[in-house]
């Protein structure tokens, strides 16, 4: 190691003016296969206010289990669905009740590092005025039996561990619900790697 | 363990803190509970990567993004993005937002009392070059006050996002002004706890790279975590 990491700064007040431009709620467009899902929630602070100056960021793989990390670059020149399919998000709270909604397809299942697979999830960061580093945490889906293995997940104390798995919508259909609370009752769990 | 990269992390004391009552907002933004210590995986090694479908020639220079010029002093912005290991990322997607010269953002909710500038906007973006190099043309944002406590006035800066190879090199951060008499007493510069990173957030004046009789040039080179050198090295430090 020769170089220092540079230090974290808030994104401020004003965070629209520089992640507005490329705000992306659909993340995945029509022709990309998978199962299409909706993820809506809202952002809390620790007095459960909505944080209406927040933003959200999703990260995943497609279907089939895979990161487009480099194949989504070509995205710019492909002309097919799949190559379009990027798997990342990026959602500002809403103004008024620190609401955030996106769509997608349901995420395959990744390799594990110790060995065998990750359970579907997606990676979501938080960013937001008052928050000097940003937040990292992980959306998993209710009721998949891969949830008990997942590694990172094991690694959460069982009494928090539902922070972390969405709510299927009472239709029963492909929409889910999940908070994030930054602080106190019923408080995210957020990872450090 | 297959091809599995970790990154290692930040080196003591140069992140700030989730709590830091001296900037307000913090103290009902900060998580209570520790943060979950997590093994490293492919979900966090690798990222979103952009391309130039999304950043466009022109979207690096902030004075030219309207019908006439910005008021305010044109500079030059440009470093290079960097790993741990000196290592060049390349093809990174860089956003820059910043207020205007006369320390007025272009949001609904600024309320200070300076002019808007009908040619400012205040957001630029580019993608480093396969040497991690940047560089945005602009107009030195002016400081402006704000509501943390007594006479609060933020030093001049601006707002950095950056993305790398891999989340985990995932980066927000902001650029000072050498010689920024604010500098010290500024809540959000100062929650980094040691000195020598506080430094690395202020820029260098670069006379290299002024342009004559147009713009004044500040360098800003931005380190990203790197990936451990030995891939057998499992540690946690």
């Amino acid at each position: 190691m020769s170089l220092y990491t540079a230090s974290s700064q808030t994104v401020g007040p004003y965070v629209a003016i520089g992640f507005k431009p490329m705000e992306i709620r659909d993340i995945a467009p029509l022709g990309v296969a998978g199962e299409r899902i909706s993820v809506s929630g809202r952002v809390f602070d620790g007095d459960h206010k909505p944080i209406t100056d927040g933003v959200v960021e999703t990260w995943q793989a497609d279907g089939e289990g895979r990161y487009h990390s480099t194949e989504g670059a070509a995205g710019a020149n492909g002309s097919s669905a799949a190559n379009r399919f990027r798997g990342f998000g990026r959602i500002l709270t809403d103004g008024k009740d620190g609401s955030f909604r996106f769509t997608t397809i349901k995420p395959g299942r990744v390799a594990s590092p110790a060995g065998g697979k990750q359970a579907p999830h997606i990676v979501v960061t938080v960013f937001m005025r008052g928050l000097l580093k940003h937040l990292q945490t992980r959306l998993y889906f209710p009721d998949d039996p891969a949830n008990a293995q997942d590694l990172v997940l094991s690694q959460v104390p069982e009494s928090r561990r539902g922070t972390l798995i969405a709510r299927r919508e009472a239709d029963g259909g492909a929409s889910y619900l999940w908070d994030i609370v930054v602080q106190g009752q019923d408080e995210t769990v957020f990872f450090d790697y | 363990m297959s091809d599995f990269v970790a990154y290692r992390r930040p080196y003591y004391q140069t992140q700030p803190p989730y709590l830091y009552p001296g900037y307000r907002s913090t103290v009902k933004r900060s998580p209570s509970q520790p943060l979950v210590l997590a093994p490293q995986t492919i979900s966090e090694t690798t990222g979103p990567m952009f391309g130039y479908g999304i950043v466009k020639e022109g979207d690096a220079d902030l004075t030219a993004q309207h019908a006439g010029d910005p008021l305010g002093e044109r500079i030059v912005v440009s470093g290079r993005v960097l790993d741990e290991n000196s290592r060049p990322v390349a093809h990174a997607l860089v956003e820059m937002w910043q207020a205007n010269a006369s320390g007025r953002y272009n949001h609904a909710i600024d309320d200070h009392d300076a002019p808007l500038d009908p040619n400012f906007t205040g957001y630029g973006r580019a993608l480093t070059d396969a040497q991690g190099h940047y560089r945005f043309v602009t107009v030195k944002p002016g400081a402006y006050p704000w509501r943390n406590h007594y006479n609060a006035w933020r030093p001049a800066h601006l707002h950095f996002s950056l993305f790398g190879i891999g989340l985990l090199q995932r980066l927000v951060t902001q650029m000072y002004f050498p010689g920024d008499p604010l500098l010290p007493y500024d809540p959000m510069y100062n929650s980094v706890p040691d000195d020598m990173a506080r430094q690395r957030m202020v820029s260098t004046f670069d006379w290299e790279r002024t342009i004559p009789d147009i713009a004044l040039a500040y360098r800003f080179n931005i380190v990203l975590r790197g990936p451990d050198e030995t891939p057998t090295d499992t540690r946690r430090s």
